[in-house]
């Protein structure tokens, strides 16, 4: 068993290709732990092709929320090694590792017996054979499923939820399941999970993009303009029926810079709005972003952040659009981002940026990514949040209104067009308080000095980080980081070697003053992320201050950083 | 694909009307009539056939379909082997010169050419050969109908012999077929959803 | 070149790269890749001087599939590239090559302009009437009934009717092909080409993964019933009652291609400060 400090876990890593459907009998494994009590999380990762390509399913099941994958697989089933190499980096064997694969599929690649994984054979596709109807994947999901320590029942009842044939094929898959959990039996012993106390809250069972979806919804999003990319494009299918389903609307644009100004358009109209993309999405959009800024519209852009510059990696995660959500606008345009740092959180921090965004009548930046967005995990029902998007508004026939009036917190009330008395027109020319167009240097710098002041005067309470933990050691993080940084630093503790998390959700505006505070008594400070010129770190250092010694462990996708390799980097530091 | 699919006849009158214009078109189309053009264009047939088989299992084994792969590769060798003793027998061992881009073909490929749209990433070896049969028929009856609209002797000829040697390729695929398994029920099934990498 | 086969001379192999697609097997821009390598080799081109520009999309993996010159961009803006590069590279062949969402949708700016200015290059759109890449969202030529996760029960929006858009924009070379028909794509192709200006060449290219309706095309379509015209005002009569199934080239033009304006001779480089001198 691979224990981890209280918080046993069991990997498991299904792999075939051509059709074999470790997809979803991956994800019916997950369905299947989760009903049984379980947590867990799957990640998918795929060859270039639409069909029929090398694939894995990567599943980590424990009796408590995880929230990355682990350092190392307990198990791996082949449904065949086509390619699998390919994969040889996301799936770390080691000699407790145990391969399973089917004798008449040849050999699993040398680089996974390399590491010295025992092999056991199970021969998936003849057993799927000898049931007429069934397949592959099913043997698979019952050999795991047991492997797992679920029970056959359990696995079945996923199964049928999910039929859509009739049912002589359910019957089959049925038998097919049955099966698998046979050959679990006269296998090498393998590892087991211990039985999960039966759930008193209730969880869900989502991915991030499903999340940050549910999260705009909750925040009062009603209009929604999107260009469908990858990793983004699964939020606007959510959010598609979701939206019709509560009097809202879901266009699908030409393009980005359509998808951005429809929105603004939206949202001049009063109705909270907002757009999903990916890094070249948002590029195209900085433009109409700094019209928000300007005309003092609220938006929301949700930025999927996946492997970059241009059209880099698209189906694979990292955390390198820091730059340009922070800094990206021409002009001096400051803007909300907000990063969401689990799963679960992607529905708060989306619901969260809509608040603030229709709040401080600016634009925000969600930055999600694609190991958020699209990995499916178990996790307890995010408590539920007051933020709702309201934005404040003058009261009809305002004698002599103007919308950019300069006020002490820097909001002006707002008019939404049906509002009799306080027509305006918006903005993106400098202007004056009434909005007219204005070139004169007093209308310039109190206009930008209302704009910062907005947002810098805000209180955004306890919500702009998560602080965990005491030390003179802490790691720096935000984002999808923050799981695997919170491991290390649970096994860091275990081991007597305490140190703080702090897990950035407010990336800006910054608050210096609240980081200083976190940080109070630290003399080591370990910035974590993953990119490849230390983006966050460099942020850090010009905009807080740092106590102590600094350091940087960055590295570019498409690999994820790892909890031994923070705890590492913690554990050698601080011996020194 | 499956075998309750047909391929559809052309509706007569779009056939008529294509031929009609193509006359009109000055294509470069060399109306063979002599035995040097007709062998000429045997020979591109086979070679084109090769290429194609070629570029089918190349598709294959992109997407893991290992065994379709292979067979394919066999088709190719066999074109390719056919294309080689046409070379020996008949051409000298001397290549042809064909017009630049290749032979115009009457009805878009060379008749032994596979389409590239019958092709399934699931599909079985049963129908590659299905697909392969297919090939040799039209090609059959290419030659077949060649030979009884040229009116030179020799060419024709030929074009009885080559007729009949297809009419034999497709003899030895359909015993290949009775060799070869039946498609499974579901051979299409496949329970994970298209993938994206862009 | 696949492997190992001996090839025919000029033909369209010498075209071909050796990185295999990763289309779906029996996608029909295998069988475009085919005519277009077809057609270079009818047109004894070589393939130095070729320049294959795309944008991004299944269809816009093309460029790697040649053996020319090949410029993979950002989504959309395939024909502001392949502008500036004939513009300053005249002496290349520059084809331009993507998707109906990669040309219509995003780039449907650029299609409507490019069509005015009239550079000598030829663009293909690879209609398959969806997003295939990102896993089948309506494009702008997808059917107003076609069910998608993005517009449940269909778009209702009327399609975009790119033949019409190209002529009242007005490119000199107007033609549909279909992906079924290589050779007659090639024809098609060669003489898009051989035409001066700007051609335009929508190819019908099924998609079979999330279109499998679309194996019906090639009972669908048909040879045009009238010859090709060069008169703007019959071709615009002809594509007003087209039903998106007429294969053939519909309009050919007389245009000249698009000049840079050119400016006083200057034998050196010095002779352009005469004017700033006091």
């Amino acid at each position: 068993m691979h224990e981890r400090a209280g918080a046993p876990s069991l990997s498991i890593a299904l792999t075939g290709s051509g059709g074999a459907g470790v997809m979803t009998a991956g994800s019916m494994l997950l369905e299947a732990a989760a009903q049984a009590g379980w947590y867990g999380l799957m990640v998918r990762s795929s060859g270039p092709q639409i069909r029929g390509g090398e694939a894995a399913a990567l599943i980590r099941l424990a009796a408590r929320p995880v929230e990355c994958l682990d350092d190392r697989f307990d198990l791996v089933l082949a449904v065949d090694w086509q390619n699998l190499h390919r994969f040889a980096d996301e799936i770390p064997l080691d000699a407790a590792s145990l391969m399973i694969g089917d004798p008449d599929q040849g050999n699993p690649p040398e680089v996974f017996a390399k590491r010295g994984a025992r092999l056991a054979q199970v021969a998936f596709k003849r057993m799927a054979k000898a049931i007429p109807g069934s397949w592959p994947n099913m043997i698979v999901l019952g050999l795991a499923g047991a492997l797992a320590g679920l029970s056959a029942e359990t696995l079945k009842s996923v199964v049928r939820q999910s039929y859509k044939k009739g049912e002589e094929g359910l019957a089959a898959s049925f038998a097919a399941v049955d099966a698998g959990v046979a050959a679990a039996g006269a296998l090498p012993s393998a590892p087991r999970l211990i039985s999960p106390k039966r759930p008193e809250k209730p969880r869900w069972l989502l991915s991030g993009n499903e999340a940050t979806g549910y999260g705009a919804v909750r925040g009062g999003v009603r209009f929604v303009a999107a260009y469908p990319i990858t990793p983004a494009t699964e939020i606007l299918e959510w959010l598609a029926p979701a939206l019709s389903g509560v009097g809202g609307a879901l266009v699908q644009a030409e393009d980005e810079l359509a998808s951005i100004n429809m929105a603004i358009g939206a949202s001049f109209g009063g109705v909270p709005s907002l757009t999903a993309t990916a890094g070249p999405g948002l590029s195209l959009m900085t433009e109409a972003l700094g019209l928000a800024v300007a005309a003092e519209v609220p938006v929301v852009v949700v930025d999927v952040m996946r492997g970059g510059p241009s059209t880099g990696i698209p189906a694979k995660s990292e955390q390198s659009d820091v730059n340009i959500a922070v800094n990206g606008l021409h002009g001096d345009a400051p803007r909300i981002v907000v990063a969401p740092n689990s799963i679960a959180d992607c529905l708060t921090a989306t619901q969260w940026a809509v608040h603030l965004a229709e709040a401080l009548q600016a634009p925000a930046i969600v930055l999600s990514d694609q190991y958020l967005g699209q990995t499916r995990a178990v996790v307890d029902r995010p408590a539920d949040v007051t933020f709702i998007g309201q934005r404040a508004l003058a009261a009809p026939r305002t004698e002599g209104y103007s919308r950019y009036a300069v006020t002490e917190s820097g909001v002006s009330p707002a008019a939404i067009p049906g509002t009799p008395g306080n027509a305006y027109t918006a903005e993106g020319l400098e202007h004056n308080e009434r909005g007219i167009p204005s070139s004169q240097s007093r209308d310039h710098l109190a206009q930008l000095a209302k704009r910062e002041r907005k947002l810098r005067q805000h209180d955004y309470g306890d919500s702009w980080a998560e602080i965990e933990g005491e030390g003179d050691t802490a790691v720096v993080t935000f984002g999808s980081c923050t799981g695997a940084a919170r491991e290390a630093l649970g096994r860091a503790a275990a081991e007597g070697r305490s140190a703080r998390l702090v897990s950035m959700r407010l990336l800006s505006p910054a608050q210096p003053e609240r980081l200083a505070k976190a940080l109070e008594g630290v003399r080591r400070v370990l910035v974590v992320e993953q990119n490849h010129s230390a983006q966050f770190y460099r942020y850090l250092r010009a905009d807080f201050d740092l106590p102590g010694e600094v350091r940087s462990f960055h590295r570019a996708g498409p690999l994820p950083i790892r909890s031994d390799e923070i705890h590492k980097q913690i554990t050698e530091w601080s011996s020194v | 694909m499956s075998k309750e699919k047909t391929v559809r006849a052309r509706k007569s009158g779009g056939a008529r009307t294509l031929r009609a214009r193509d006359r009109a078109r000055p294509t470069g189309r060399a109306n063979p009539t002599h035995r040097a053009d007709f062998l000429a264009r045997a020979w591109a047939m086979e070679v084109e056939a090769a290429e194609r088989y070629a570029s089918f299992a190349d598709a294959m084994d992109e997407h893991n379909n290992h065994d379709v792969a292979e067979l394919f590769r066999k088709l190719s060798r066999i074109e390719q082997l056919h294309a080689d003793q046409l070379l020996e027998e008949t051409l000298s061992g001397r290549p042809p010169v064909l017009p630049p881009g290749g032979v115009q073909w009457d009805s878009g490929e060379g008749p032994e050419t596979a389409p590239h749209g019958e092709l399934h990433y699931r599909m079985q070896p049963y129908h590659a050969l299905q697909i392969a049969l297919a090939c040799e028929r039209r090609a059959n009856k290419f030659f077949a109908a060649y030979a009884s609209r040229t009116t030179d002797a020799k060419a024709r000829k030929a074009a009885l012999e080559m007729a009949a040697e297809e009419a034999e390729h497709a003899h030895l695929i359909e015993d290949w077929l009775k060799r070869t398994p039946q498609p499974e029920k579901d051979w299409e099934h496949d329970p994970d959803p298209p993938l994206v990498s862009d | 070149m696949t492997s190992g086969v001996a090839t025919a001379p000029a033909t369209s192999q010498a075209f071909k790269s050796d990185y295999k697609p990763i289309w779906c097997p029996g996608c029909g821009d295998y069988s475009v890749l085919a005519s277009i390598t077809k057609a270079f080799a009818m047109l004894a081109l070589s393939p130095e001087n070729i320049a294959v520009v795309s944008g991004i999309g299944c269809s816009s993996r093309i460029p790697a599939y040649t053996n020319c010159y090949g410029f993979h961009g950002v989504h959309g803006r395939a024909l502001a590239a392949g502008t500036g590069l004939k513009v300053a590279r005249p002496d290349l062949t520059v084809l331009v090559a993507g998707g109906d969402g990669d040309g219509y949708s995003i780039g449907g700016n650029h299609f409507l302009h490019a069509c005015r200015r009239n550079v000598d290059l030829t663009y293909v759109v690879m209609d398959n009437h969806v997003y295939g890449m990102t896993k089948g969202q309506p494009s702008p030529t997808t059917e107003p009934d076609w069910d998608s996760k993005l517009s449940p029960g269909g778009t209702g929006l009327r399609t975009f009717h790119p033949l019409v858009i190209a002529l009242a924009a007005g490119a000199n070379f107007v033609a549909r092909a279909f992906s079924g028909d290589p050779n007659g794509t090639a024809q098609i192709l060669a003489e898009a080409i051989r035409t001066p200006g700007f051609s335009f060449v929508e190819i019908l290219s099924p998609c079979v993964t999330f279109c499998p309706e679309q194996r019906e095309w090639k009972n669908q379509v048909r040879p045009a019933p009238v010859a090709t015209t060069d008169d703007p005002v019959r071709a615009a009569r002809r594509i007003m009652t087209d039903d998106g199934f007429n294969i053939g080239v519909l309009y050919k033009g007389e245009r000249k291609p698009y000049q840079p304006s050119a400016g006083k001779a200057a034998k050196h480089l010095a002779d352009l400060e005469a004017e700033f001198l006091i």
